[in-house]
């Protein structure tokens, strides 16, 4: 994702997602400067699914994009660590038991 | 964290591979050189479409128009991947582009070398692209998360580019005599100018040590040289032409192959803008900018007036 620097004549900043088949999640594929939505798509296909990459596409400008800090990730995501009862490894169970 | 501990902080995780991302801190040094690096290595895709961009019309056959078409409008994509990469360090694009067209940026040499004949859209795919895969593999680890990824997409697109460089050359290779000795030119006329495009020798680039440390370059001038050189040279076996370099011999006791003295005055004098074509290039990027500002303008004007007109119809509507 790219910060948008504030110059008055540029076109805005978009942030494209690309879902690269059905059935898929839209992933982050980049950035891309458009006048409009539409544009921004047509100028996604253009810059981003030259290769059949795509078959959907979701632009949104960037700044109505909003981050965790990176200073924050200790308390976001560390809580997280020491609860790997959460994981079914966790569990030692006899190996005859199947289905599980 | 004091700027000591959140300088080590980043040392510590690029020592470990760990991706830099634009949010988080970096040196301001780091941030600078990487600015320079990436901004660079986009403009040099988007000039690199002028000397190709001038044979699409003239290409010999459907075909091969479309393959140039298509190369081209490649290289327009890595200039984008990359400028958006470089915007992410905090620059604008409009920034970038002032700097690349009152020439305070720079952008790689080799395209400013003149593109003469047909011949020379396949010795440039074959060495141009060939040297830039050399130099861009390996940056597809570099430090920097939306470089690196960048890096990937590019690597993954220049494959074709070099094929059909080469395809154009062993077309011309086995064809009639005028043919080979065309193809045989244009190998003579990019040979010297590609084997420049890996930068002076490691002795003489002084933030080449720097720039390894902070994994924004992975591998010394030097030693991608010599890469290129050896397998390059095995290329051009198969297409019956030879590199115009006396001194090229195969160096049993270190498995390389040894070469003359690159002309590096030649070198410093197109960096400097005086090659063949440095004034050109720019005027035709000058020029492109100049005359598309009122297009810019007027999809912006557009775009205002009707975001205005849906403001108003959902607010009767409300
Ligand atoms: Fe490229
Ligand atoms: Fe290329």
């Amino acid at each position: 994702m790219a910060q948008q620097t504030t110059n008055k004549n540029e076109w805005p900043l978009w942030e494209v997602f690309i879902r690269s088949k059905a059935g898929l999640d839209h992933k982050h594929a980049g950035s891309i400067h458009a006048a409009d939505a539409e544009m921004a798509i047509e100028n996604a296909r253009d810059v981003y699914t030259r290769r059949m990459e795509g078959v959907s596409i979701w632009v949104v400008e960037s700044k109505y994009i909003h981050a965790s800090e990176p200073g924050q990730s200790e308390e976001l995501f560390e809580p997280a660590n020491d609860k790997i009862y959460r994981h079914p490894t966790f569990y030692d169970l006899p190996d005859e038991l199947k289905h599980m | 964290m004091t700027v000591d501990s959140l300088q080590e902080h980043f040392d510590d995780k690029v020592k470990r591979e760990v991706t830099i991302e634009p949010r988080d801190w970096m040196p301001d040094d780091y941030r600078k050189t990487l600015l320079r690096q990436i901004s660079q290595h986009a403009h040099s895709e988007i000039v690199g479409m002028l000397p190709e961009g001038n044979w699409i019309t003239r290409a010999p056959n459907l075909r091969r128009k479309a393959v140039l078409l298509a190369k081209v409008q490649d290289e327009a994509g890595h200039g984008l991947y990359l400028y958006s990469a470089a915007e992410t360090l905090g620059s604008s694009r409009d920034e970038m582009m002032e700097q690349l067209h009152s020439g305070k940026a720079k952008y790689s040499s080799i395209f400013n070398y003149p593109s003469l004949t047909w011949a020379d859209m396949g010795a440039i795919g074959w060495l141009v692209d060939g040297a830039a895969i050399m130099n861009q593999v390996p940056l597809c680890r570099a430090s920097y998360g939306p470089y690196a990824r960048a890096m990937v997409r590019v690597c993954k697109e220049e494959s074709f580019h070099q094929r059909q460089g080469f395809e154009i050359m062993l077309t011309l290779s086995n064809g009639t005599e005028v043919q080979k000795k065309l193809a045989q030119d244009a190998l003579n006329r990019w040979w010297w100018p590609s084997i420049m495009m890996f930068g002076p020798p490691d002795d003489n680039s002084p933030n080449t040590e720097q720039s390894m440390r902070w994994r924004i370059k992975r591998i010394s001038n030097d030693e991608l040289r010599q890469r290129f050189i050896d397998v390059t040279v095995e290329q051009a076996k198969i297409l019956g032409l030879t590199p115009p370099d006396k001194d090229l011999k195969w160096n049993e006791a270190t498995g390389h192959y040894d070469f003359g003295a690159i002309n590096w005055d030649e070198f410093w004098n197109v960096v400097k803008g005086n090659g063949p074509c440095n004034k050109e290039r720019l005027e035709a990027r000058k020029k492109a900018w100049e005359e598309g500002e009122w297009v810019r303008e007027a999809a912006l004007a557009y775009s205002k007036k009707r975001s205005e007109r849906n403001n108003k119809i959902s607010a009767k509507a409300a």
